[in-house]
């Protein structure tokens, strides 16, 4: 029926053997795990959530530190977790003996939330520091896990909620 | 069936496509995380935001953010009077050590903002290499090592939230702290923040108290006319926010 048809073949072969390079190319040059839950690497989400943690989380502070704990359930600041702040401690959680987390300057931790400022809540206690205390460090007269100072009169039974 | 020179030549090109999805094999699976099994958001009530800058710092802590670049920040707004369009708003150094006291009158307030990490985001979609992409659960995720550098996502985002890391020379944004949250945590700013004023939510999670939230609050998105299915909710938030 075809009588030359070698030139066909010919060309067929060009074709394929392209075909054959393109694929094996493609294959080589996209990463395996590409197209795998959309068009990008899927091997990427595990690789960004291997990243290693720095904030400890106040789960993990709990389980030693009960003491705050407890002084904290008595006050306002039962609400604000511990790394707020004390900052990053997921390292000293991995090797508490050795990494010791340092001691706070109180005079600029509390004015980060306690100074005041128009745009802050009403109802969020603010002082403007310069006239509240001129400077003094606030754990001069303020426990900063309980930070309401009370009266002997005041001072109500460890079992009482906040304030 | 003869295997004929022709006929070889037309299967290899196949077996060779096959073969590829062969190699490809199935997702590996994360020990106690199912990616399909949530849909990741966050909630930010502005009556609450005390604009400690908590967040923008443990931010740059726990994600290496450059000094000088935001994946989270805080914007404070004062709206004088009437100029509810014109409002005036600032972030020294985004918010991160606070702000400087500011006794004006008009209407002031903070406002988080960080990714909205959007369904239908706009940023994933002009990426020319799927170097950006939304994630099963619901987060949008920068592959740095796909990432060429070509600037299309950060101005793509309408939201203002992507950048371009000076080191590496690639996209970087918000990953809604996904190395935390596939392993059970929390973010590192809903960790921090002392007023509980950012909350991470699943959306997929029936139990998660987001769901009762969204129905008994006036709730908005920011820019909800741009449709980018925005799922970071924010609730009290005034009609001057941008």
């Amino acid at each position: 029926m075809f009588k030359d048809i070698e030139h066909l073949v010919r060309l067929a072969a060009v074709i394929a053997i392209a075909l054959i390079a393109f694929v094996t190319l493609r294959a080589l040059v996209v990463p395996h795990s590409f197209g795998q839950y959309g068009h990008y690497r899927g091997d990427a989400i595990a690789e960004i959530a291997a990243r290693p943690v720095a904030f400890a989380g106040h789960d993990t502070c709990e389980v030693c530190h009960t003491d705050v704990v407890e002084q904290k359930k008595q006050g306002k600041h039962v609400v604000v977790p511990c790394e707020a702040c004390h900052g990053a401690q997921a390292k000293h959680a991995d090797d508490p003996a050795s990494l010791k987390p340092p001691k706070l300057d109180t005079a600029v931790v509390c004015t980060r939330c306690h100074e005041a400022n128009s745009a802050k809540p009403k109802g969020f206690p603010q002082v403007a520091t310069a006239e509240h205390s001129g400077g003094l460090a606030c754990d001069t007269c303020h426990q900063p896990h309980r930070p309401k100072i009370e009266t002997a009169a005041e001072t109500k039974p460890a079992t009482e909620g906040k304030k | 069936m003869d295997i004929t020179r022709r006929r070889l030549l037309i299967l290899l090109p196949a077996a060779a496509v096959a073969w590829k999805y062969v190699q490809a094999g199935t997702p590996e699976a994360a020990p106690n995380y199912k990616m399909t099994e949530h849909w990741w958001s966050m909630l930010i009530d502005i009556p609450k935001c005390i604009g400690c800058g908590s967040c923008v710092r443990a931010c740059a802590e726990e994600n290496d953010v450059p000094e000088g670049y935001y994946r989270t920040w805080i914007e404070r707004y004062h709206v004088a009077d009437w100029k509810i369009e014109r409002p005036d708003v600032t972030s020294p150094d985004g918010g991160k050590q606070g702000f400087p006291p500011n006794e004006i009158g008009g209407k002031n307030f903070f406002v988080p903002k960080l990714c909205n990490h959007c369904a239908d985001s706009p940023c994933t979609q002009v990426c020319p290499v799927g170097a950006t992409f939304v994630s099963p659960d619901g987060v949008v995720l920068v592959d740095k090592s796909y990432c060429l550098g070509c600037r299309y996502c950060v101005q793509a985002c309408p939201y203002g939230c992507r950048f371009i890391n000076p080191k590496t020379s690639t996209a970087e944004k918000c990953t809604l702290c996904y190395h935390r949250i596939t392993k059970g945590l929390t973010t590192a700013c809903c960790e921090v923040c002392p007023t509980g004023a950012r909350q991470l939510a699943d959306l997929k999670n029936p139990k998660d108290p987001i769901h009762e939230f969204l129905r008994t609050h006036t709730v908005q998105v920011l820019k909800p006319h741009m449709a980018t299915g925005a799922k970071v909710f924010y609730n009290g938030m005034d009609g001057s926010v941008r």
